[in-house]
């Protein structure tokens, strides 16, 4: 239990032990391992997770292979409406115990539905794995364009992987070469506005969440928050499919770290709540 | 026992038919209500009068019901439906606007008069307008859970649950896909989550560049769309996950 992360039972830092996995991944490759685990264990029929296959303008597709998951590996920074795809990965797809993974807006929207299902008939209790991604801010398609191709002066078509990480966005290309960093503060004017009103970073409504912040490179940091969670959790380590490590509670760059992002967020879309209402414009209401 | 009250008006009967849906839970509700009116799922009860003239034979809507569920739109050029309706207002604690035909006129907002049987009936409106509306259940149907949920939420007196549906009887009688663009999209509130577009029950909603665009000509008017968003609203009880 902590304010400014959220609920929890545990947190863990951990990688998969599966090196297909871990390449292309982001960091550990926790969600792409553990949705393979899901499927290959029959305690999921399938996942929605986001595909790109150019890598920047993302959609959501429904996963029923490891092959699915594998090429869908690795974070997006623009959008994948990941909630979109809910009934009909249940409909169309005939999954009954479907995994999820999306962004901390995403799952306040997930746990709405399954909490309050008047449009979603027969779909809540298919939900079998919510995993929450942690998440500061999102950029649209035209936005990630920009960043990369005028900032970064990489051409969309040789970005092998973005990431965000240590106060730089960092393009990575095909060919290998050093990766190009774009200063975080070059970047802010490029955030989607809408995401100035969340208050959560760590997917605070998830079984268990996952990102970076937090842990060494290469790791993930893993916040349990549910039994569900800690379950899927337990049976990965004991099958072999994660290593961990302890956290790192102290450390400069381990929790700590990932506490100040969290708080920081949250004060920072206070302010903006605060200054909307002060215009007289609408706020996502809490009831 | 509480008292429960199926009050039918122009609708299809599909809210009912939802209700109907829960199988197993069916009976779990029947036995834990007491379902004094229903002209669908139960006898009627009907009072005789005999004069020298004519026998009449009449539907009687019961005293202290103590939660009315009504489907369906109220036809205000219709002198019945007017007067079953305020009725239900005087005789039940709380009146439940049961499905989009009544939440928000759905489909029937549409109806322009001039059609058989009775061509002179032409406006339609969702119940609230015409009386006060305690809470309002949208959906086109309302999916059986969101309908289980709220009943049992109301036989504990659940209100910390039931207040969205409060809210949306209060704010949300005009609500439609164009609504909600208005209200989240051009108001810089809308992350593009998709669940308007998994939530509408006629396919209106389609995702483009992470952002709903609203095909206006297949939208009903049901409202699910604004009642999911958790850009308009969340209750504090979605948070408490286990």
């Amino acid at each position: 239990m902590s304010k400014s992360l959220g609920n929890y039972m545990e947190i863990i830092t951990a990688r998969a032990t599966d090196a297909d996995v871990r390449s292309r991944s982001q960091d550990g490759g926790i969600v792409s391992a553990a949705f393979i685990y899901g499927i290959e264990n029959g305690i999921l029929d399938g996942s929605i997770v986001a595909s790109a296959p150019d890598k920047h303008n993302p959609s959501p597709v429904v996963a029923i292979t490891k092959e699915d998951i594998l090429k869908a590996r690795g974070t997006k920074y623009s959008i994948s409406p990941n909630v979109a795809l809910l009934k009909s990965a249940v409909r169309e797809h005939g999954l009954e115990k479907v995994g999820f993974v999306g962004t901390p807006c995403q799952l306040v929207a997930l746990r709405k539905a399954i909490k309050y299902p008047l449009g979603f008939r027969h779909v809540g209790d298919k939900v079998g794995l919510i995993i929450g991604i942690f998440c500061m801010e999102n950029f649209n398609y035209q936005s990630m364009k920009i960043l990369i191709e005028e900032y970064a002066n990489v051409s969309m078509d040789d970005v092998l992987k973005t990431d965000i990480g240590k106060g730089k966005l960092w393009v990575y290309k095909k060919d290998g070469s050093e990766p190009i960093t774009v200063p975080l503060k070059e970047t802010h004017i490029f955030e989607q506005k809408s995401c100035h009103v969340c208050t959560d970073y760590t997917s605070e409504l998830a079984d268990f969440s996952t990102g970076s912040v937090g842990s060494p490179d290469g790791w993930s940091t893993v916040i349990i928050r549910t039994k569900r969670g800690k379950e899927f959790i337990d049976k990965m380590i004991a099958d072999g499919k994660l290593e961990t490590q302890p956290a790192d509670l102290e450390g400069k760059g381990g929790i700590p770290l990932l506490e100040k992002l969290s708080n920081g967020k949250k004060e920072k879309s206070l302010d903006t709540i605060r200054i909307r209402e002060e215009n007289g414009l609408p706020v996502p209401k809490l009831l | 026992m509480v008292r429960v009250a199926h009050v039918h008006l122009s609708a299809c009967t599909g809210c009912l038919i939802s209700l109907a849906d829960s199988y197993e839970k069916l009976p779990e509700i029947l036995e834990a209500i007491d379902l004094v009116y229903s002209i669908t799922l139960a006898d009627e009860k009907t009072v005789v009068t005999e004069t020298d003239e004519k026998i009449s034979i009449e539907r009687v809507y019961p005293d202290n019901v103590d939660i009315a569920l009504v489907e369906g739109s109220v036809c205000i050029d219709d002198e019945h439906s007017m007067a079953l309706l305020k009725e239900v207002r005087e005789k039940s604690n709380i009146v439940v606007a049961f499905g989009s035909c009544a939440a928000t006129g759905g489909i029937n907002s549409f109806s322009r008069g001039g059609q058989d049987p009775q061509p002179t009936h032409t406006a339609f409106l969702p119940i609230g307008k015409v009386i006060k509306v305690d809470f309002a259940l949208p959906g086109c149907a309302p999916a059986i859970e969101g309908i289980l949920n709220f009943i049992f939420a109301a036989l504990e007196g659940d209100t910390d649950y039931m207040l969205p549906y409060a809210v949306f009887a209060e704010e949300f009688m005009d609500t439609n896909g164009l609504d909600l663009a208005r209200r989240v999209i051009s108001q810089s509130l809308c992350m593009g989550c998709g669940t308007c577009a998994a939530a509408c029950q006629t396919r209106a909603i389609k995702m483009y560049d992470g952002k709903p665009n609203f095909d206006m000509d297949l939208c009903i008017n049901c409202g699910i769309c604004t009642f999911q968003c958790p850009r308009i609203s969340v209750s504090s009880t979605v948070f408490n996950i286990e």
